[in-house]
């Protein structure tokens, strides 16, 4: 179809193409691949492309299943058979899923096409994509700055037109800020509300897959596709899926929204600040009623987070030994040492000091100190969300402190990188849902960088958080603005 | 909690079964006492009568039908051995 830019529809938009049989399957899919030909040698957001196999799908794919014929991007830590799983990690360099996540089945079963595994913090530890053994993502808005993490190859492919949407994970906000950071809208959905069967395990309370998507909309449609029980996944909730995309539409009338005292910290950037309070006010004036509440232990998150999440790393990760899969040293002289050299060489800096860490937070005579008080703190915060909702529908909060920051800013420093993730950890500490949606931008060096604005709903609430973010969206433009490096390929493309 | 320069990351890393350079392992003893002496906040908070949770949504004995299915074959379960013979993975001798 000419004149049409399809890389920059919407899923929603494309798939009215499609079902008018207006555009092909696999003209989507070659348009798509065009595309990120013509711009992740820059971005560099993908690991692989089994363009051959997704071509295939696309040529009997059904348009009219509810994501016929629309490819997926996927977080390169989620297995696709017989596609490589990464991780971004030397540690499963060369490795071949030989079985598929659930989420990938549904997805198939929907009629999408998964294409493509995009870049991450190694084994999904980091929030700016730099742990990546594989490569480094920039970010589209600002090539010097990253992405945000640790599904940052996600949502620069998003956000680039070079993915229609896709899946990352979110274990302390990595699929949130790097939606935040790269100017998508960002889902994390209720803990259990998605199978994990299939993503390789880092945090197992607090993980779950979430979409990266253009709009709201889009997300609330691959939820209809990938939401609900799986017998593989004991913690995949037995609870009824609505239709999420069919409940869009309410206004804000009668929604209260609250504010946490504890939120407004120092170090918030102070574009960042009033994009936030633009976005308060412009919500306010839609209907929406604005409550004070208090979350007290917000200040304990994070080293909650960093307690819980590198102990239960230090157990999942224990499987990378050389053994049955993935990087094998050289010569081992025994097993021990066998051991000690493939994960000495195999994983990288972060993923080794969280190993260590999380070893050292269940050792003997230290397993009370830290990991119990941990998981009792974690309690309290429950708790404080538990109580804020009796109060209010939804919270907000800037998703980032900051908008994306530069390469190399912050890798020298592990516990400053820990604190940007402020926001959005407490969510998954509660098992709460949450999304990142596109709210303004900061203007530094003379650069757009985009800024998100998250809302925490109560658990399992998230026909109500999508409303919400829909009610919001659908009333500004920030959605649709496109980075740079998107208009100048359109730009390109438009002339020959 | 206890004080946080016990951590003796070299030897931690020895029971992660992570061989670390001299180089490495002084980087994260500086790195990760910072991150533990952040997480000595977490004394100040008010625990008692509080149990721990070790998930934030519970859901206690979802269990399946316990019958069999298709699932990978040996073959595939090798295809990613570093290496293997016989239809079986290959390690270092274990036992003298």
């Amino acid at each position: 179809m000419t004149g049409t830019d399809l890389p920059a529809l919407s899923i929603a938009d494309l798939q009215l193409l499609l079902r008018r049989r207006e555009v092909s399957p696999r003209e989507v899919i070659d348009s798509l691949r065009a595309r990120i030909e013509a711009v992740d040698s820059e971005i560099g957001a993908y690991l692989s492309l089994d363009t051959e196999a997704a071509a295939k799908e696309a040529d009997k794919a059904n348009v009219d299943l509810p994501l016929g014929g629309v490819p997926v991007a996927i977080k390169d830590i989620i297995n696709v058979m017989g596609q490589p799983c990464t991780c971004a990690s030397k540690a499963l360099q060369g490795y071949r899923a030989t079985y598929n996540a659930t989420v990938i089945r549904k997805l198939r079963t929907a009629g999408a096409i998964p294409f493509g595994k995009t870049n991450l913090d190694e084994f999904a530890m980091g929030s700016s994509t730099e742990n990546s053994a594989m490569k480094t993502t920039r970010n589209p808005w600002d090539l010097s700055r990253v992405p945000g993490g640790s599904s940052g190859g996600s949502a620069a492919a998003v956000a680039a037109d070079a993915a229609f949407g896709a899946l990352g994970s979110d274990t302390g906000g990595s699929v949130r800020q790097p939606a935040a950071l790269s100017g998508v809208v960002g889902f994390k959905p209720t803990y259990g509300r998605v199978s994990r069967f299939g993503l390789v395990a880092f945090a197992s309370s607090l993980d779950q897959i979430g979409p990266l998507t253009k709009t709201v909309r889009d997300s609330a449609l691959i939820m209809n596709a990938i939401a609900g029980h799986d017998s593989q996944d004991t913690t995949a909730l037995n609870e009824p899926v609505p239709d999420y995309a069919a409940k869009l539409g309410n206004d804000l009338r009668g929604v209260r929204l609250g504010l946490p005292k504890e939120y407004l910290i120092e170090g918030i950037d102070a574009q960042v600040k009033a994009a936030i309070n633009a976005a308060v006010n412009q919500m306010n004036s839609l209907g929406a009623e604005i409550i004070e509440v208090s979350l007290p232990t917000t200040e304990y998150a994070i080293a909650v987070y960093y307690i819980l999440a590198t102990a239960e790393a230090s157990a999942n990760l224990a499987r990378f030994d050389g053994v049955r899969y993935g990087y094998r040293a050289k010569n081992p002289r025994d097993v021990l040492d066998l051991y000690g050299r493939t994960r000495g060489e195999g994983f990288g800096s972060e993923v080794k000091r969280r190993i260590i860490l999380g070893t050292y937070v269940l050792s003997s005579g230290y397993y009370d100190a830290y990991y119990l008080r941990a998981q009792k703190v974690r309690e309290l915060i429950r708790r404080d969300f538990a109580r804020a909702f009796e109060k209010v529908d939804a919270l907000i909060s800037p998703t980032s402190p900051v908008p994306a920051f530069k390469l190399g800013e912050r890798v020298a420093d592990p516990l400053q990188m820990y604190l940007a993730d402020i926001f959005t950890i407490a969510a998954n500490l509660a098992g709460i849902c949450g999304i990142s949606v596109p709210c303004g931008f900061a203007e530094v060096d003379g650069h757009r960088l985009p800024i998100g604005l998250q809302l925490l709903g109560k658990a399992l609430d998230e026909a109500r958080i999508l409303q919400i973010a829909h009610a919001y969206e659908q009333s500004t433009d920030w959605h649709k603005a496109r980075p740079p490096i998107a208009q100048t390929v359109i730009h390109k493309s438009s002339a020959q | 909690m206890a004080k946080t320069s016990d951590l003796d990351v070299a030897y931690v890393a020895r029971l992660a079964r992570i061989n670390l350079t001299e180089a490495e392992a002084k980087v994260f003893q500086k790195q990760l006492h910072d991150v533990l002496q952040y997480v000595e906040k977490l004394r100040q908070a008010d625990i008692s009568h509080v149990e721990p949770a070790a998930h934030a949504f519970p859901n206690f004995n979802d269990f399946r039908e316990d019958t069999p299915r298709d699932w990978f074959t040996a073959e595939q379960a090798l295809s990613n051995a570093p290496r293997k013979a016989n239809g079986l993975f290959i390690v270092p001798k274990v036992v003298e």
